[in-house]
């Protein structure tokens, strides 16, 4: 039922503003929803398998057998770097479970990198060191093996660090959308408010209330004839203005704006109404999205709107609940304060107006 | 005005700082007369939630009488005498209407902070960091109360502070850990944390027809208090091992319901408390909960465990398979005050229970971080601290 994430990697369908997924058919009732709602895509590839389990069997090896496994790799007095080979066991079998159990195990490859490099100058040691009755062309071939692993391992790091995925280690269960290709960022957020579907509908058709709890915009202006003026807030105290159209409008289920095509900044948004399930009321389905046009001004306001995030959206459609079911919005001292603020009240002149 | 502020953990300091305003049409001014000091705000005071700001007025049990008010509010008057219970409640979304008034979903203004440790936010609460909405506390001569209209609760005259006070919070806590219980007759109970939330807990369970109340904690005089409340058996895990003790009592069965009145900060000997200590030292792992392991190991199959001790984050080691094996109820929550206040203030009237009994220390406002320090460490038989306004050193 909510939109994807984005990456640029896998199929969406289609990805211009007007034949997006379902959200822009609209009157979407919750029991259409899919059944499953998956969020991170499978990320591993045969590879990223093979090192992980290899990983954890050479691990197993060294730290098990590590007298063999010296003898295997020509070390002639296997006892005497036992200690050595169980310690590289136990980060391989770390390296080997990070890269089977992470969905995007980037990190954990390039550490295998480093493993692989200190393997390497253990390799050369044992070759080098006259005292020691090694078998030289055991350990050639056993480095030689390690350099093909070491391959292996960049070859991977490289691919998985080149994706515009979220970093491994990052939550994978919440929204964390980065720009696409071309800069797009796309956000999408929800409520449910307890009012009915006509009367919500009817608030949000003017848009000229969206700044009354929309954070980022400073106002919107109807102009008549179905279009509209926008100016927002940007960082350092800087505006962005443009015009925009309303492109479709269906009463009490759906609208959807879109910024006139010579302006700088191309931003599509649509709302849905949608019945709540039992006597909750109505579900608000928002999404915005900012492409970046060409040319210095267009990538300055495209950086502006990649500040504005899921959260701050989220944020606002709280707002939003509140004015409608409470007419008006929730201060405590330090957000009824401009700036930073204890929990303590506000001097007088400190609160925003 | 004067007020209690958090500077830093362990680290109180009575300033002045500006009288509240009017900020929504729908709230009112209180003058403070009596507050108290809470075992949550231990939580504040030691450091261990996060979002707090120098500067934070605490304090979440309050009373006192309305001065001023916003110009949508219509029950309440200027002269008013009130009890104001801790979470803040619209009265008009989805949760308010059906009860669980500490989910309101309305009078959080940082829910966006609270989502992401918890994944959904509760309700805004008076003086307990930014995460629940940084609204100043009423350990301070004046508070500002939003949703005026559906939250405070007028007191007759005739009722004395000290026995109304505690409807703001640990009274209707302990009550409500004790309705989650589901007590039927022949229940056994099993209360762990004898401070003045399992006091009432105790009290409150004999109140709903509990057959045998048992207390456990590890401070004879805590142990004592627990017995005045109603306690048929006392426990100390110091020097019994309560596993065995619950055994007995119960003919083997275990308690029918466990409740959990300790929290975050939960002591235990031995080595498991040492790893849940050092781990959250570490900020490794926020909550320690090994009264709560012991509470859901010995609950009878089938039982039912209530959770009112106060965790913010994540813990370790919880004995799931326990609780799904044996088909075990947890329920918890943060106290809905708002439907019980009226109840219990009528059981107050009618001479069934007097609150005033958890009363140990009465001090002034100006004493404030004096009486955190003792209220931590148990010292003097500290149980509940009520700070007076008005009141010098």
């Amino acid at each position: 039922m909510a939109t994807q994430q984005a990456p640029s990697g896998t199929k969406q369908n289609g990805s211009n503003g007007a034949s997006r997924g379902p959200v822009t058919q609209g009157g979407r009732n919750w029991k259409d929803a899919p059944e499953h709602y998956s969020e991170t895509p499978d990320w591993k590839d045969g590879t990223t398998k093979f090192l992980g389990w290899f990983s954890v069997g050479l691990g197993l090896a060294e730290l098990l057998a590590p007298r063999q496994v010296a003898k295997l790799v020509g070390i002639e007095d296997e006892d005497e770097h036992v200690g050595t080979l169980r310690t590289f066991g136990i980060r391989e079998i770390a390296a080997g479970v990070g890269l089977l159990t992470r969905p995007k195990p980037t990190y954990w490859l390039w550490s295998r990198v480093g493993g692989d490099a200190i393997d390497l100058a253990f390799l050369g040691r044992r070759m080098r060191d006259e005292t020691e009755n090694n078998n030289n062309a055991k350990l050639l071939a056993a480095t030689l093996a390690v350099l093909g692993v070491t391959a292996l391992d960049i070859m991977q790091g490289a691919k998985l660090t080149s994706e515009k995925l979220p970093a491994q280690g990052h939550d994978e269960g919440s929204f964390q959308l980065s720009p696409g290709d071309d800069g797009t960022v796309h956000l999408a957020a929800q409520i449910t408010v307890g009012r009915p579907v006509a009367e919500v509908y009817e608030f949000w058709k003017d848009l000229g209330n969206l700044p009354r709890f929309m954070g980022h915009l400073e106002s919107v202006r109807m102009t008549g004839a179905g279009r509209s003026h926008w100016k927002a807030k940007a960082p350092a105290g800087l505006t962005a203005e443009w015009d925009a159209e309303t492109i479709e409008d269906r009463p009490n289920e759906y609208i959807a704006w879109h910024s006139l095509e010579h302006e700088a900044v191309d931003n599509l948004g649509s709302v849905t109404f949608v019945q709540a399930p039992g006597d909750r009321g109505t579900e608000v389905h928002l999404e915005m999205e900012y492409h970046p046009r060409g040319g210095a001004v267009g990538a300055k306001l495209a950086n502006m709107f990649k500040k504005i995030p899921q959260a701050a959206l989220s944020a606002d459609l709280k707002r939003f609940k509140q004015m409608m079911e409470l007419g008006e919005i929730t201060l405590s001292d330090p957000t009824a304060a401009k700036g930073m603020q204890p929990g303590q009240p506000p001097k007088q002149g400190d609160l925003k107006d | 005005m004067r007020a209690n502020c958090w500077e830093g953990a362990k680290h109180l300091k009575v300033e002045t700082v500006p009288d509240p305003k009017i900020l929504n049409s729908h709230d009112v001014i209180i003058k403070v007369s009596s507050t108290a000091i809470c075992g949550s705000d231990l939580h504040l005071f030691n450091g261990f939630m996060p979002t707090m700001e120098h500067g934070d007025i605490l304090g979440h049990e309050f009373m006192g009488e309305v001065v001023e008010t916003g110009k949508n509010v219509k029950k309440l008057k200027v002269g008013d005498r009130v009890v104001v219970p801790f979470p803040i409640a619209c009265g008009v979304c989805y949760n308010c209407k059906k009860g669980m008034t500490s989910l309101c979903e309305n009078s959080n203004p940082n829910a966006h902070i609270a989502e992401q440790m918890m994944g959904h936010s509760p309700a805004g609460v008076f003086g307990y960091s930014h995460m629940l909405g940084g609204f100043a506390g009423g350990q301070a001569e004046f508070a500002r109360v939003p949703f005026a209209d559906f939250g405070p609760l007028k007191v007759p005259d005739e009722l004395s502070d000290e026995k109304v006070l505690f409807l703001t919070d640990i009274f209707p806590t302990g009550y409500m850990g004790a309705e989650m219980c589901g007590i039927k007759p022949g229940d056994v109970i099993a209360v762990w944390g004898c401070g003045p939330v399992g006091q009432f807990a105790i009290a409150s369970a004999k109140l709903l027809g509990a057959e045998r109340v048992i207390a456990i904690d590890r401070f004879p005089y805590r142990l004592e208090r627990a017995r005045t409340a109603g306690a048929d058996v006392t426990i100390n895990y110091e020097e019994t091992s309560v596993i065995e003790a619950l055994k007995e009592l119960t003919g083997g069965r275990g308690p029918d319901a466990c409740i959990d009145a300790v929290g975050l900060e939960s002591h235990a000997p031995g080595v498991h408390g040492l790893y849940d200590k050092a781990k959250q030292s570490m900020r490794w792992e926020n909550d320690r909960i090994a009264a709560l392991r012991q509470a859901i190991m010995t609950c009878a199959n089938g039982g039912t465990v209530s959770i009112i001790g106060v965790y913010s984050g994540f813990a370790d080691k919880f004995p799931i398979g326990s609780v799904m094996n044996r088909s075990l109820t947890i329920r918890t929550g943060q106290c809905h005050v708002h439907r019980y206040m009226q109840p219990l203030l009528e059981r107050i009237q009618k001479g069934e229970i007097d609150p005033s009994f958890v009363i140990s220390h009465t001090m002034s406002l100006e004493d404030a971080p004096a009486g955190f320090d003792i209220f931590t460490h148990k010292e003097d038989e500290c149980n509940k601290i009520v700070l007076k306004t008005g009141m010098t050193h």
